[in-house]
């Protein structure tokens, strides 16, 4: 007799508690997807993971009532792989936001598929324009940074600085010539001449040649359209053939505070860059980098802006999902979060456009020489702020189909 | 006489038509609850490339040649599928039609010119001409260099079926891979795939009995990059999408991984191959780079411990041919 009345107190306890949790409970689960194992994780990997997860923390679920889980997956920066993995996370596991997504070509497929499911994609990792321009998608939003927002940072305060002459050393495939394109366009815009341009193969090892062709066209910036481990080995190469002690600089048009810790302050020191987030900028940034080394288990690693809008980005979709009281309709979900402020720690407050682009200050630092750098990390100093209506394109330039009506 | 000339026959001393019948119905009768037990686009994934793995099969398994390039064909296919699709707005068989015409014509090329020379010199001409196309494919503008060609429309096949439903477009891939299936076992039955075989055999042989060696392995080489082709085609339609994975070298490996685990120059071991790799590829995909390593493991093991591939293996442990 003992057994049954237990077994039958146990199933009523269990009943209870799952229709007490259903009842109320909202859940939600978000898929972090980035490269996991290449050369983009580490940038934003399990960082960006545990940025995800600490973001969640913050955001109280129990407190709102819901209750949020979060996965992740490794897209090893191939279109397909991505795609593939968001389709199945969408129809399978019932994930609800994809989140960072670094390379912007499985951006663009993820962009495709979460249109399609009418999910929702908040793009804090990838670099191209085109995801608030021609491909922009009432399911997506772009967070951090986008390649028009880089050209137009560097270029512009480079040339208003001195930097008129430019030679480009650009990585020969689509990314590469896009952010050429568009840097050359800013700096002709501000009076600024380029004198020419290499194009230098994926993955090159040896650059000699291409930078004895950038010191001999006596440019007095060479911008580095590229991205990862070329601009560090361009950079390394560069300081053998003493680029900077002749008088050129380097502008990096797509720099992480990985790269730059990566190449050492004493090869890097000088180098102007853009970036949207910088790890010593206020208190609440140091507080999360020390949060985030303990929660991604990377101490004296620093967070680059990719794991910071994976933060801020899920705070924002948290929030509107809560005010929704529903993540199932992704377009809806999207169209909250564009109608309500954001507002958090890491950026402040800010707001989102109607092509999916969040509005935020961008800011152009310049790596520090080592002597004036007085602790680990200390590595930038801030030469200029561009305010949030500069840094990104202007809403009617961008071709997003959903402006235009 | 058609018995005698079949050497699965002579070897176990029964037709070989009963075991085939009886595979290629539970083959079928997988793929009709397939879909209803696992994710279908999964299953899609590994029909298609069940397909890429038969068509290179048909050169590597019965004219013994080996190609390291048929990612070429594969990835431009899918290429110029995806292209016309999206950009000239054909329907969803007539851009599969182009992309397999795309990839015939690469075939005539590539293989006029590789069929000259054997062994290793054969799989170089052939992986050196697919890097030229994979860098080409880089470069070109329409390909969309490393975004490669996103949001292909599935479209109404012939105007009538919706594609963009995940169960129809479950059931076209089947057929299609169906067909291509038999068409394959087809081709290796004819006369004409008598000759194949006799040529992987002994070329000097098929040469002194006055056949015109060249011809017989370039129409080969025609067959195994058109259908091929077809193969890429239908991923393009499956994922919506093109890049440059397709074309990649690396696709080329896999495509010879799948084959020689299944089993070389058997009909279904290549089917069998690919599911595992794709299996592999989906399920261990949480392992990242490692997947790569678990993919070599195994390779070794398979050249290891058995030689004929799964299916060579399963048809020498029943005597049977499959």
């Amino acid at each position: 007799m003992l057994v049954p009345t237990r077994l039958v107190f146990a199933l009523a306890a269990l009943l209870c508690g799952t229709a007490a949790a259903s009842a109320q409970d909202l859940a939600v689960k978000i898929g972090v997807l980035n490269d996991m194992s290449g050369l983009y994780a580490d940038i934003g990997g399990e960082g960006s993971v545990a940025a995800a997860k600490l973001a969640v923390e913050d955001f109280n679920p129990a407190a709102h009532h819901m209750k949020v889980e979060v996965i992740s997956g490794d897209h090893r920066n191939k279109p397909d792989i991505g795609a593939n993995i968001a389709r199945q996370w969408f129809d399978v596991d019932h994930v609800d936001v994809i989140v960072d997504v670094p390379t912007s070509s499985v951006a663009l497929a993820v962009n495709e598929v979460t249109r399609e499911k009418n999910k929702v994609f908040l793009g804090s990792g990838p670099a191209s324009s085109d995801l608030t321009g021609p491909k922009c998608s009432p399911n997506s939003i772009q967070w951090t940074y986008d390649t028009w927002m880089l050209a137009n940072g560097t270029g512009k305060a480079v040339v208003k600085t001195g930097g008129d002459t430019w030679f480009f050393l650009t990585a020969d495939y689509a990314f590469g010539h896009a952010l050429e394109r568009d840097t050359s366009a800013v700096i002709v815009k501000n009076g600024g001449k380029v004198l020419g341009h290499v194009l230098a193969p994926l993955g090159t090892s040896d650059f000699s040649s291409f930078l004895l062709q950038a010191q001999a066209s006596k440019a007095k910036i060479i911008g580095l359209a590229n991205a990862g481990g070329d601009t560090v080995n361009a950079i390394k190469q560069g300081a053998e053939f003493g680029i900077a002690a002749g008088g050129q600089h380097f502008a990096g048009l797509l720099v992480f505070i990985n790269d730059v810790e990566a190449l050492g302050l004493k090869t890097a020191q000088g180098l102007v860059l853009t970036e949207t987030w910088y790890w010593d900028m206020t208190d609440a940034n140091r507080a999360f980098t020390k949060r985030w080394q303990i929660a991604s288990s990377r101490p004296g690693k620093f967070p680059s802006m990719l794991p910071a809008g994976v933060y801020s980005s899920v705070i924002h979709y948290l929030k509107a999902v809560d005010a929704l009281r529903s993540a199932s309709d992704g377009k809806a979900v999207v169209a909250k979060m564009k109608e309500m402020p954001t507002d958090d720690p890491l950026f402040g407050k800010g707001y989102i456009r109607a092509d999916g682009r969040k509005i935020h200050p961008a800011y152009l630092f310049e790596v520090k020489k080592p002597e004036e750098s007085k602790y680990p990390g200390d590595d930038y100093k801030l030469r200029a702020t561009i305010p949030a209506d500069e840094a990104f394109r202007p809403l009617n330039e961008g071709h997003c189909p959903l402006v235009s009506g | 006489m058609a018995t005698a000339l079949d050497p699965a026959a002579n070897m176990y001393g029964r037709k070989p038509g009963r075991s085939l019948a009886v595979a290629f119905a539970v083959m079928v009768a997988l793929f009709a609850i397939g879909p209803f037990v696992t994710y279908p686009v999964f299953l899609m994934n590994a029909l298609c490339f069940s397909l890429f793995a038969c068509a290179f099969n048909l050169l590597i398994g019965y004219v013994g040649l080996a190609s390291f390039g048929h990612a070429l064909f594969f990835g431009w296919a899918s290429y110029v599928t995806a292209f016309t699709a999206k950009s000239w707005g054909l329907s969803p068989e007539l851009a599969i039609v182009a992309g397999m015409a795309a990839a015939a014509v690469l075939g005539v090329v590539v293989g006029s010119l590789a069929i000259r020379r054997q062994g290793i010199y054969f799989a170089m001409i052939t992986l050196a001409l697919s890097q030229m196309m994979y860098f080409f494919a880089l470069q070109a503008k329409f390909t969309g260099g490393e975004d490669g060609i996103q949001g292909v429309p599935r479209g109404r096949l012939f105007g009538m079926f919706d594609l963009s439903d995940e169960m129809t477009m479950y059931a076209f891939v089947v057929v299609v891979v169906l067909a291509g299936f038999l068409l394959i076992y087809r081709i290796i039955n004819s006369p004409f795939g008598e000759v194949l075989k006799a040529i992987r055999e002994n070329e000097q042989r098929a040469v002194s009995l006055g056949y015109a060696v060249d011809r017989y392995k370039l129409v080969a080489f025609v067959l195994s990059a058109t259908l091929s082709g077809l193969a890429g085609s239908l991923k393009a339609l499956v994922f919506q999408l093109a890049s440059l994975t397709d074309v990649h070298w690396t696709m080329s490996g896999d495509v010879l991984l799948m084959t020689l685990l299944g089993g070389l120059g058997t009909v279904f071991g290549p089917v069998v191959g690919a599911f595992v790799v794709v299996a592999m590829q989906t399920y261990l995909a949480p392992f990242g780079q490692w997947v790569l390593v678990i993919q070599g493991a195994v390779f070794v093991i398979c050249v290891l411990a058995f030689r004929r591939g799964i299916v060579g293996e399963i048809a020498r442990l029943l005597r049977v041919a499959l």
